[in-house]
């Protein structure tokens, strides 16, 4: 297995070396997406294959088609920037130091790491989490917090995409390629049958809400671009789509206050109900990043149509 | 006996990808690579399938693995037909033999 270790490793240098090197910025958007592939291939040879579906989905996928469509948005002569190869030294000094200083901190904070990791404590504490599986109560239990402000963070970057501009329509694909919004419909089914299952898996296998939300999401992108759902744009709607964008973040903050609340500390979920809780917020959760997901590909704010 | 099937099928579909790969290389236009792309690719991942199907510990495992190909053999086929479309409304013409040759139905 040494053998694939390394391609991969090489791959992942090479794609990586493209996407910055190459000039044209079709090319760095396609070897971006080519390296997103590689590192979700590594994540399943570290035996994480949870991270490795949501960087497929998300890093390849999701970030790739929206590059993509702000290439196609920029004016011709835009994309073919050069990178600039006539101060070659002066750039490569500070750029190589600038990489072995992220490297040097990177091997300092592995090394600093606890040498048996914290397996044993969060194993001590996991019947009282609410969850039966390792990652899951740390997820959404004992460092719910860092999973509140991830999902906050994505809120934010839906509000920073409809701050810039008012929303495209999808183009009308079906006269010229019908073949895309039918499979986008019939495939719609496999992508809500791969969501419940990893929910369901959640609770004790590596799973749970962020892979659940990146296949829902990215089934959600496909019926968007190919125009099925056309509520997302409509202004009758533009409230309850706030709402539901905004709605793990609320039942999230609902339940760190509730915690505070019952037992004095902030997300202190009481054992005997943290299941319950936990189930809670990993399907809100879940529905909000796939809906985040989709509202991303609206390119702006929506409610310009009735 | 399975695992020597199994490997027997994997190999067989090698050269598959190999021949595709050297068409998307060498072909001169869009549409004849996308032609070696998807059609050798097709067969190669079948046959690499059926070797890791016939090696599965069960049948729920072997069916997911037939299920992999048929997802891979919609979203290629019809992300194949996307890019001929819009290749033919957008991009250059397929190449001809001659231009004379255009009722030949080759």
């Amino acid at each position: 297995m040494l053998a694939v270790d390394l391609l991969l490793a090489l791959a992942a240098l090479a794609t990586a070396g493209q996407c910055l090197l190459l000039p044209g910025l079709f090319r760095a958007v396609a070897n971006l997406m080519a390296f997103g592939l590689v590192m979700a291939l590594i994540w399943v040879r570290l035996e994480a294959p949870d991270v490795a579906l949501a960087e497929a989905a998300i890093g390849a996928g999701i970030t790739g088609a929206l590059l993509l469509t702000a290439l196609g948005q920029l004016p011709a002569s835009r994309r073919s920037i050069q990178p600039t190869r006539d101060r070659p030294l002066r750039q490569l000094i500070p750029i190589t130091a600038l990489v072995l200083l992220m490297a040097g901190v990177l091997w300092a904070t592995v090394l600093a790491l606890p040498k048996p990791g914290l397996v044993e404590e969060v194993a001590a504490v996991l019947p009282e989490s609410g969850a039966e599986h390792a990652v899951t109560a740390i997820l959404l239990n004992l460092r719910g917090i860092d999973t509140l402000l991830e999902i906050a963070v994505m809120l934010c970057a839906v509000a920073a995409i409809w701050s810039l501009q008012q929303a495209i329509p999808p183009p009308a694909l079906g006269d010229h390629y019908p073949g895309l919004p039918t499979l986008a419909r019939w495939l719609h089914p496999l992508f809500l049958l791969m969501f419940s299952y990893f929910l369901w898996q959640g609770a004790h296998a590596p799973g749970g809400a962020f892979p659940a939300g990146a296949v829902l999401g990215a089934g959600g992108v496909l019926l968007l671009l190919t125009g099925s759902i056309a509520w997302m744009h409509q202004r009758d709607f533009n409230l309850l789509l706030r709402w539901l964008l905004t709605a793990g973040l609320l039942l999230f903050l609902a339940n760190a206050l509730g915690g505070l609340l019952m037992t004095g500390t902030l997300y202190g979920l009481p054992p005997q109900l943290a299941g319950y809780f936990i189930m809670a917020i990993e399907v809100a959760t879940a529905l909000s990043i796939a809906l985040m997901l989709m509202a991303f590909y609206l390119f702006g704010r929506p409610g310009a149509q009735r | 006996m399975r695992e020597l099937l199994g490997a027997g099928f994997i190999l067989l579909g090698i050269p598959f990808f190999i021949a595709s790969t050297v068409g998307l290389l060498r072909f001169p236009d869009v549409y004849t690579r996308l032609h070696a792309l998807t059609k050798a690719d097709n067969i190669g991942l079948g046959l690499i399938c059926l070797g890791l199907a016939v090696q599965a510990s069960s049948v729920a495992v072997a069916l997911k693995i037939a299920l992999i190909w048929g997802l891979i053999l919609l979203a290629s086929s019809t992300g194949a037909t996307l890019i001929a479309t819009s290749a033919i409304r957008h991009g250059p013409a397929p190449l001809r033999r001659n231009d004379d040759d255009t009722h030949a139905g080759r």
